[in-house]
């Protein structure tokens, strides 16, 4: 594809500021169901947050869950719909605050869905409120002293949490700061939707991208601050992965 | 309680937003828990309050969700804490669970709702749908919250410090019913001093030194005691009916068609009825401020006296329910309202004004 626009992708204008990363990772999503010809057996459930208008931008089925709800909602679409994708997009909030327990009870069940994580350090949409990701000594609107671990704990590892359940067959991590960095996050969403049929279980992909509104900070800056801060902290790679011809230990 | 008419006192006043002055109003108050999750259109409370909760020596604590936050609320009241939490209406919705848990435990709290559309997630604009929920109890069980509706800045720090007050003299938790209109209004404010805590606490929990050990709970035991606590908490509410009903009222004496209206609806009405009375139309309007208890003694009053009324919300009739209760038949009632989060305007409400006048239902 050189300098099309796929046929799935039914913005513009996208809603999101200058600089945010769901325009990337929004785009990656598209060119991977057109390029794996799935858009008639694809479901997609929508979060809150800024990628609550995810549905306005991808041409395929959409639930719009409450907040945090997205892994029951997509529990429910999957046990009517055993053979189609099923993938939620969601944010630090809605998937490490208050859909914390949605998500794991996913995980402990294997529940068949892919959970596309974007943890942006922040609640964009709120206007840049702690998230369960913000990292030590971050300014938000409510730490502005910067988030104190001892008051408030550490930012959560989601994949790192999750990979010791048995129901869980993916857990990895990668990022949008780089050609480089964007192509693998392709490639790990592709391999992701495809583990659904061979390798039915809970999968999770974590992206780490950047609000550059509520950082402050430039768009290139922000970047910058992902390489320099996030990944120290959330390394990038797998942490867990279906092996060659085993099962997951019970 | 009517700080609408302006004053011309020469003491200090700050100039806040509304959502900022029921922050400030409730730590005057002496709260020292707040517990919350942003959700728009309050998130000013929350960003005040992680400055000047921690500057007051109380705790501040942004946490998961507001099913989280009522639960804490739970715990910090059942301690001895002054304990408050605030969100808006989907967020309101989640704390159900714990408002009705909280009543039948008896413990006193402050929860803030700043309305806008519903249902769902509907989208972030004011309205006023929530009011069955907030004067019904909202949770299960028979119970009520003690709900105040500030219509302006001055009423979010009044109504806030009230609401602590009630909290403590019935042991229920108080409602502070508000929406985006007055959360984002800038006024001027000045702060009261706190009434002085109305009852001590030695039901609650702190570790049995030298007393016999408490337990809290919303575990009411077998059918004559359950009933028995349900009854002692009607009582409260009975208490409350007679010593705690509040309205306001505007160009009521000579009306003939009477607007009822709370919160910000009543503040756009008011214009309205300045228009109305331009043209010479006898119109007034009676403002509840407590909305449980329902003042539904005035408006009793003033259906016997051959008033039509018009209540005006932003919902679909909710509070008209109570009118229509008050009003026993007695008196002719029209309804204006919109929904939606689309905020009513002057212009729209002279436009019912006089259609109630010229008699005709709609």
């Amino acid at each position: 594809m050189i300098a099309t626009r796929p046929k799935l992708f039914i913005g513009p204008p996208l809603h999101y500021c200058p600089g945010c990363s769901h325009g990337i990772v929004h785009r990656l999503l598209v060119e991977v169901i057109e390029e794996m010809d799935i858009r008639e057996q694809v479901v997609g459930v929508a979060p809150v947050g800024c990628a609550a208008r995810i549905h306005m931008y991808l041409d395929i089925d959409f639930v719009k869950a409450s907040h945090g709800r997205a892994p029951a909602v997509a529990t429910g679409v999957r046990r009517q719909l055993p053979n189609h994708h099923v993938f939620t997009y969601q944010g630090d909030g809605d998937l490490l605050a208050i859909g914390l327990s949605e998500g794991l009870n996913a995980a402990i069940r294997g529940e068949n869905i892919l959970v596309v994580f974007i943890n942006n350090a922040t609640f964009g949409m709120t206007g840049g409120q702690m998230a369960p990701t913000t990292l030590a000594g971050q300014w938000s609107t409510t730490t502005p002293e910067g988030r104190d671990v001892v008051k408030t704990g550490y930012p959560i590892r989601y994949p790192e949490m999750i990979a010791s359940l048995p129901g869980v067959t993916l857990a990895t991590r990668c990022a949008v700061d780089s050609p480089a960095n964007i192509r693998k996050t392709k490639k790990t969403l592709k391999y992701a939707f495809g583990l659904q049929k061979t390798n039915p279980g809970f999968a999770l992909v974590e992206i780490l991208s950047v609000c550059p509104t509520n950082l402050h900070l430039s768009p290139a800056e922000s970047l910058d601050w992902l390489r320099k801060e996030m990944v120290s902290y959330y390394p990038l790679g797998d942490i867990k992965k279906p092996t060659e011809g085993t099962e997951d230990a019970e | 309680m009517s700080p609408l008419e302006t004053s011309t006192s020469k003491e200090e006043y700050d100039l806040m937003e509304g959502n900022e002055a029921i922050a400030e109003g409730a730590i005057r108050a002496g709260c020292n828990h707040y517990y919350g999750y942003p959700i728009t259109p309050q998130n000013e409370l929350i960003e005040y309050m992680a400055r000047r909760m921690p500057e007051s020596g109380g705790v501040f604590l942004q946490v998961e969700s507001e099913l989280a936050a009522i639960h804490m609320i739970f715990g910090a009241a059942a301690a001895g804490g002054r304990a408050m939490t605030s969100t808006s209406s989907p967020g309101i919705s989640l704390m159900l669970e714990g408002l009705s848990h909280l009543a039948a435990a008896e413990l006193p709290c402050v929860v803030v709702d700043i309305m806008r559309a519903g249902p769902g997630n509907a989208n972030i604009f004011p309205s006023q749908s929530d009011y069955f929920l907030a004067t019904k109890g909202g949770g299960h069980g028979d119970f009520h919250n003690i709900v105040l509706a500030p219509a302006s800045v001055q009423e979010m720090a009044d109504h806030v410090m009230e609401a602590f007050y009630l909290a403590e003299k019935y042991r229920n938790p108080a409602m502070v019913l508000s929406d985006g209109v007055v959360g984002h209004l800038t006024e001027k404010v000045r702060f009261n001093d706190p009434k002085p805590s109305p009852a001590s606490k030695e039901w609650c929990v702190t570790g049995a030194r030298g007393k016999t050990r408490h337990v809290v709970k919303s575990s009411l035991g077998i059918e004559p005691l359950c009933e028995a606590v349900n009854l002692k908490i009607h009582q409260k509410y009975e208490d409350l009916k007679r010593n705690h009903t509040l309205h306001d009222t505007f160009f009521l004496e000579d009306a003939e068609l009477v607007i009822v209206s709370f919160g910000i609806a009543s503040r756009i009405c008011r214009k309205a009825i300045r228009l109305a009375r331009e043209e010479g139309l006898r119109v007034g309007l009676i403002r509840p401020i407590t909305l449980f208890p329902f003042p539904s003694g005035i408006i009793a009053e003033t259906a016997e006296r051959g008033c039509r009324f018009l209540v005006v919300e932003m919902n679909l009739g909710q509070m008209l329910e109570d009118v229509q209760l008050a009003v026993n038949g007695k008196a002719n009632l029209d309804f204006f309202g919109r929904a939606g989060g689309v905020v009513l305007s002057p212009d729209e409400i002279a436009e019912a004004i006089k259609k109630s006048y010229a008699g005709k239902a709609h």
